[in-house]
């Protein structure tokens, strides 16, 4: 969680809106970074998080998570966090082995027509359970976090897949269980992606379909060492309420930094 | 900080306390094992090694011929430092690639002292003795370097006993048999087939029996994407089996991820006509790293460039177990490629722009022209 992010959003975990869909998306840069606060945030809030690990291991975001304070290894065995462990799971489904993992959660892997039915069950199982059955703590709004949409048009799903799967959980989630919903798709220039499976599609599809929107970028500049890039943050709302704000930022080894453009302390 | 404990024994991102140091491998702060890529300016450009558990790509120059060197000091490296080898190829056999590799240059005391030979003399025969001892001693022995990185000299090739001493599996395709199973992993169906067995089979991923050594596995997957595999990504726009390289890439990737591990991996970019598909090969690369070879008329007439061999640009470097990892200076690199080194040099310097340099003291000591002199300290004081 970083706090200066926090303060930008006016945001803290004891008090944030529900209902929302959040998209950050990168170009030229990581906004891996975010997924990280989100994950971070959402947890100290005590909400009920379930993660869709699709290209990094658990081992990753427990050491990140372990250096912004926040136990994943613990909330998993509380029930706080439900991580999907796809990566890891993916080649022994992909080469068809019998000992592989057998749940419908990774289906789009599997049949000639890759679809995210499964992955959708699977979502909805694990966050519309409410907190009293045997769990002793209540947890607080359901959050659901995906690490990375993208990966999935690599992998041969299509954008129009994606898109109804986006939309089913934000739906269920958002709509029916007041919860939020945090999603990554990462792009690359414009020029080159021009047809319809492209991420720069999915990208402004899903930007009409969001609440807020974070996109992260290279500085047009060029590489620096001490800004790592900028990011615009829009609210889409209506009337007043829609707004956006450009910001420049650096990552540390703890959180990042977010300023306004022009006044990082390397170039004052 | 505790690390928390983990169900995988052998996950290369946990910190290996008390057990006993893989040869050839470092840990870093931050939970993970790094090992050398052969070159040591490409360790220094990619922040202290290749993380075991990663995927490194290469985009190949023009010739293939930069590519192949990296590819080949890689597993020379290998060879030095004890670990088993895995090689695919399409193109040339593996076995003759593995005869090819460069001679390391070790300086260690064997072989200073077998080059100097002292004349038989009757009065120091013991002495005598220890020397002919290690004049006799294999080639074998004398290669258990224990540096990080060594130097490989080009004109000549490694030692045979040496090659010996290594366990490899290789990967050629005219020489597998093809099953006819169509799944999203197209034509690299079977090479992910084969190097899950090498892991497994070699207990890399952890199975086996505890008593075991453990040790490395280098994978060394040459002109991945290019048509002799049976992939059309490299002529066609849209080709049929669009997705089979990506898909193949991720695989590969989570393989790693469980299994103490370390890929290479070159794709010849020059040749792949949708640019989206080598963008999403990037990204589901841990590091990459292009390669870009002059041609003999640009080096004649541009000055910058006369030094050089080429230019090394780095497209991603990987930060595993960490928000950020440390940033390179600047990512205008160029290498220069002599008989033995691969030097890899900053090509100019970026402006001079840091936190730490201090601006205020520069404006006191000119007497101001205009107004009162300069008191607080805050950057936004004129």
């Amino acid at each position: 969680m970083f706090p200066e992010l926090n303060s930008i959003l006016s945001s803290s975990p004891e008090n944030f809106t529900e209902g929302e869909f959040i998209l950050l998306s990168d170009r030229q840069a990581d906004a891996s970074f975010l997924i990280h606060h989100y994950l971070t945030f959402y947890l100290r809030a005590r909400c009920r998080v379930c993660f869709l690990g699709l290209v990094q291991s658990f081992s990753h975001y427990s050491v990140v998570s372990q250096r912004l304070g926040v136990n994943l290894t613990q909330a998993k065995e509380k029930g706080q966090l439900v991580f999907l462990e796809a990566l890891k799971a993916s080649p022994g489904v992909l080469l068809g082995d019998e000992s592989s993992d057998k749940t419908a959660a990774l289906d789009y892997l599997r049949s000639p027509c890759p679809e995210l039915r499964g992955l959708y069950e699977f979502v909805w199982n694990s966050l519309s359970r409410a907190g009293g059955e045997d769990a002793a703590e209540s947890w607080g709004p359901p959050v659901l976090i995906i690490d990375d949409l993208s990966v999935l048009l690599s992998l041969g799903v299509s954008a129009g897949a994606i898109l109804d799967f986006t939309h089913y959980c934000q739906a269920t989630i958002c709509s029916q269980l007041q919860g939020s919903m945090i999603a990554l798709v990462r792009c690359d220039d414009e020029e080159y992606d021009e047809d319809e499976e492209s991420s720069n599609y999915l990208l402004k599809a899903l930007s009409h379909q969001c609440s807020l929107s974070l996109r992260v970028e290279g500085l047009s500049t060029g590489y620096c060492r001490d800004i790592h890039g900028q990011v615009e943050i829009w609210w889409r709302g209506r009337g007043i309420k829609n707004q956006r704000k450009i910001f420049q930022y650096k990552v540390h080894d703890k959180g990042a930094s977010f300023f306004a453009p022009g006044t990082s302390r390397a170039v004052l | 900080m505790a690390a928390p404990v983990q169900n995988t024994p052998c996950s290369s991102f946990r910190r290996s306390g008390g057990r006993a140091q893989i040869r050839g491998t470092r840990n870093t702060g931050r939970a993970l094992l790094t090992t050398s890529s052969g070159a040591p300016g490409l360790d220094r450009a990619l922040g202290g090694g290749l993380v075991v558990g990663s995927l490194l790509l290469i985009e190949e120059d023009q010739n293939d011929s930069y590519s192949r060197l990296l590819l080949q000091y890689f597993l020379a490296e290998g060879v030095v430092s004890g670990h088993q080898l895995y090689l695919a190829s399409a193109r040339d056999d593996p076995d003759d690639m593995i005869q090819d590799l460069p001679c390391p240059i070790l300086d260690d005391v064997g072989l200073s002292s077998s080059s100097s030979a002292p004349p038989a003399d009757t009065q120091t025969l013991d002495t005598m003795k220890i020397a002919w001892r290690y004049q006799n001693l294999p080639q074998t022995e004398l290669a258990s370097s224990s540096r990080f990185g060594h130097c490989y000299d080009l004109s000549k090739r490694m030692d045979t006993r040496m090659l010996q001493a290594v366990q490899r599996h290789t990967f050629y395709p005219p020489q597998e048999k093809t099953d006819e199973q169509t799944s999203s992993l197209g034509p690299y169906a079977g090479l992910l087939k084969s190097i899950q067995t090498v892991i497994h089979r070699e207990g890399f991923d952890g199975s086996g029996s505890e008593g075991k050594v453990r040790n490395v596995l280098r994978l060394g997957l040459h002109s991945l994407g290019s048509a002799l595999w049976g992939d059309d990504v490299c002529f066609s726009e849209s080709p049929d089996s669009g997705h089979a390289l990506t898909t193949f890439l991720y695989a590969l990737r989570a393989l790693l991820r469980s299994s103490l591990s370390v890929a290479m991996v070159t794709v010849p970019a020059h040749l792949i006509q949708n640019k989206a598909v080598l963008g999403r090969v990037v990204k589901l690369s841990d590091a990459a790293v292009a390669l870009e070879s002059f041609s003999s008329s640009e080096r004649q007439t541009n000055p910058l460039y006369s030094d050089y061999h080429g230019l090394l640009h780095i497209r991603q470097v990987p930060h595993l177990n960490c928000l950020m990892c440390e940033a390179p200076d600047n990512k205008d690199l160029a290498f220069k490629l002599r008989r033995k080194q691969f030097s890899i040099e900053k090509l100019h310097l970026p402006p001079d722009l840091s936190e730490t340099v201090s601006r205020v003291s520069k404006a006191k000591g000119e007497s101001p022209a205009c107004g009162s002199a300069p008191t607080g300290h805050t950057p936004l004081d004129f």
